[in-house]
C-alpha cells in the first residue's frame, strides 16, 4: 500500500506528530510505501532543527530526520504555513524540504490512502 | 471507511459526529485521547455499544496503556497496535480522521 | 518550483474524489482559513472536489462577517470565489444548521443541504477525505 500522511500539529503540544510517526514507521516496517509526509498548520514546526527537548524524552524532530534517512521518506513542509510561522530554509532539520500545498493534493492523488493526524 | 477519532468524548464532539455520519460496515479506531471512549462507564459507552451493532470498533493499545486504562476496555472492542492500525487503513477503501 | 514539483502539479490525469470536511468555526482557530487554502489549490489539479460543513463548520458560511474589531482578515468572500474555480459542491449537514438556529438564507453561498445519513454516504464514497 502507498500511503500519504498529513500532520497538522507541531511536536509535543499535540500527540498528532507522535501518532503520525509511529504509524509511518509501522507501515514502513511492514514493507508499505510512504509516498510523502506533509506538514501543515502548526505541523510545520516538526521541521525546526532548533528544538531542544529534555534528554530523557523522545526527540520528535530528530526521529523524523532519522526515519527520512533510513527509508528515504519525503518530508514536506507547506511553504504558506511555514512562512506564517517563521519556519524558513535555514531552520529546517535534515530530511525536510519546503514546498507548495500542491504537494499535499498530489499525495492524495498518487497515494492509495491519505491518513490525517491532527487536533 | 476507517473512521479515526482522537479526542475524548468529554472534550470534543468528534466521536458523536463520527457515529452520526458513519455508515454500517465501516470501522472505527479510537486513538490518542479518543481511547477513553473505549473504557467502561464513560459517557459514550451507550452510544458506542449501539454503534457496535453496525460497525466494528477498535482502540489503539499503546494509547490505552499510556493512560493506564487498558484493563477497562468495553467488551467487544478489539485492541490493535500501530501495525494493526496500518492493517485497518489497508483493509478499508478510505479513511477519515475526525479532528 | 523545481521541475519535479512542476510535473507533480499536473497530477498525471487521475481524477479522484476529494472531500474537505469542515467542522470548526472561523477565527477561533486557523483551520477554516488554512483549510480553504488547500481547497483553492486543489482546483488546479482538476479533481472531483467537494466541501462538507458539519457541526461548527457551518458557521464558516454565515453572512455578514465583519472582522475590523478583531483586526484579522475576513476570508469569507473566498467561499463565494470557489464557484469561479469550478468548486461548486458545498454540502451542509441540515442537522448542524438547525441545531445552531440557522437557516439556508443565513448563509453567504448556495449550498446543498443534506441529512447526516446522506452526507455519511457521500463521505464513504470519497477517495480522499481531509479534515483540518
Amino acid at each position: 500500500m502507498k500511503f500519504g500522511i498529513l500532520v497538522n500539529e507541531g511536536p509535543y503540544t499535540h500527540e498528532a506528530s507522535d501518532s503520525a510517526y509511529l504509524f509511518t514507521r509501522a507501515a514502513l516496517e511492514k514493507g508499505h510505501q510512504i509516498y510523502r509526509v506533509f506538514f501543515y498548520h502548526d505541523g510545520v514546526n516538526n521541521a525546526n532543527k532548533y528544538t531542544e527537548p529534555p534528554q530523557d524524552d523522545r526527540h520528535i524532530v530528530n526521529r523524523w530526520t532519522k526515519l527520512a534517512e533510513q527509508y528515504e521518506v519525503d518530508l514536506v513542509v507547506c511553504v504558506a504555513a511555514a512562512l506564517r510561522r517563521g519556519i524558513k530554509d535555514e531552520l529546517l532539520a535534515p530530511g525536510f524540504r519546503i514546498s507548495g500545498l500542491g504537494q499535499l493534493v498530489e499525495a492524495g492523488i498518487q497515494g492509495e490512502r491519505l491518513v490525517v493526524f491532527g487536533d | 471507511m476507517l473512521h479515526i477519532v482522537n479526542k475524548s468524548p468529554y472534550e470534543r464532539n468528534a466521536l458523536e459526529a463520527c457515529l452520526r455520519l458513519a455508515r454500517p460496515g465501516s470501522a472505527l479506531l479510537l486513538i490518542e485521547d479518543g481511547v477513553y471512549a473505549a473504557t467502561r462507564g464513560n459517557v459514550a459507552e451507550a452510544s458506542l455499544r449501539d454503534a457496535m451493532a453496525r460497525l466494528k470498533v477498535y482502540a489503539l493499545r499503546p494509547d490505552l496503556e499510556a493512560r493506564g486504562v487498558a484493563a477497562r476496555v468495553i467488551d467487544g472492542i478489539e485492541l490493535v497496535d500501530y501495525g494493526g492500525f496500518v492493517d485497518l487503513a489497508c483493509g478499508q477503501p478510505n479513511c477519515q480522521s475526525w479532528l | 518550483m523545481s521541475e519535479a514539483d512542476q510535473q507533480d502539479e499536473e497530477g498525471g490525469g487521475v481524477v479522484k474524489k476529494f472531500m474537505f470536511v469542515n467542522r470548526k468555526a472561523p477565527y477561533g482557530t486557523i483551520y477554516a482559513l488554512e483549510g480553504l487554502e488547500v481547497v483553492l489549490i486543489s482546483a488546479a489539479f482538476d479533481q472531483d472536489v467537494s466541501l462538507a460543513f458539519v457541526d461548527d463548520g457551518v458557521y464558516q458560511l454565515v453572512k455578514g462577517q465583519q472582522t475590523k474589531g478583531i483586526e484579522a482578515k475576513n476570508f469569507s468572500p473566498a467561499y463565494r470565489a470557489l464557484e469561479g474555480y469550478d468548486i461548486e459542491k458545498l454540502y451542509v449537514e441540515r442537522e448542524a444548521l438547525e441545531a445552531r438556529g440557522l437557516a439556508e438564507e443565513d448563509l453567504l453561498v448556495d449550498v446543498q443541504l443534506m441529512s447526516s445519513a446522506e452526507l455519511g454516504e457521500l463521505m464513504a464514497a470519497q477517495d480522499v477525505v481531509i479534515g483540518f
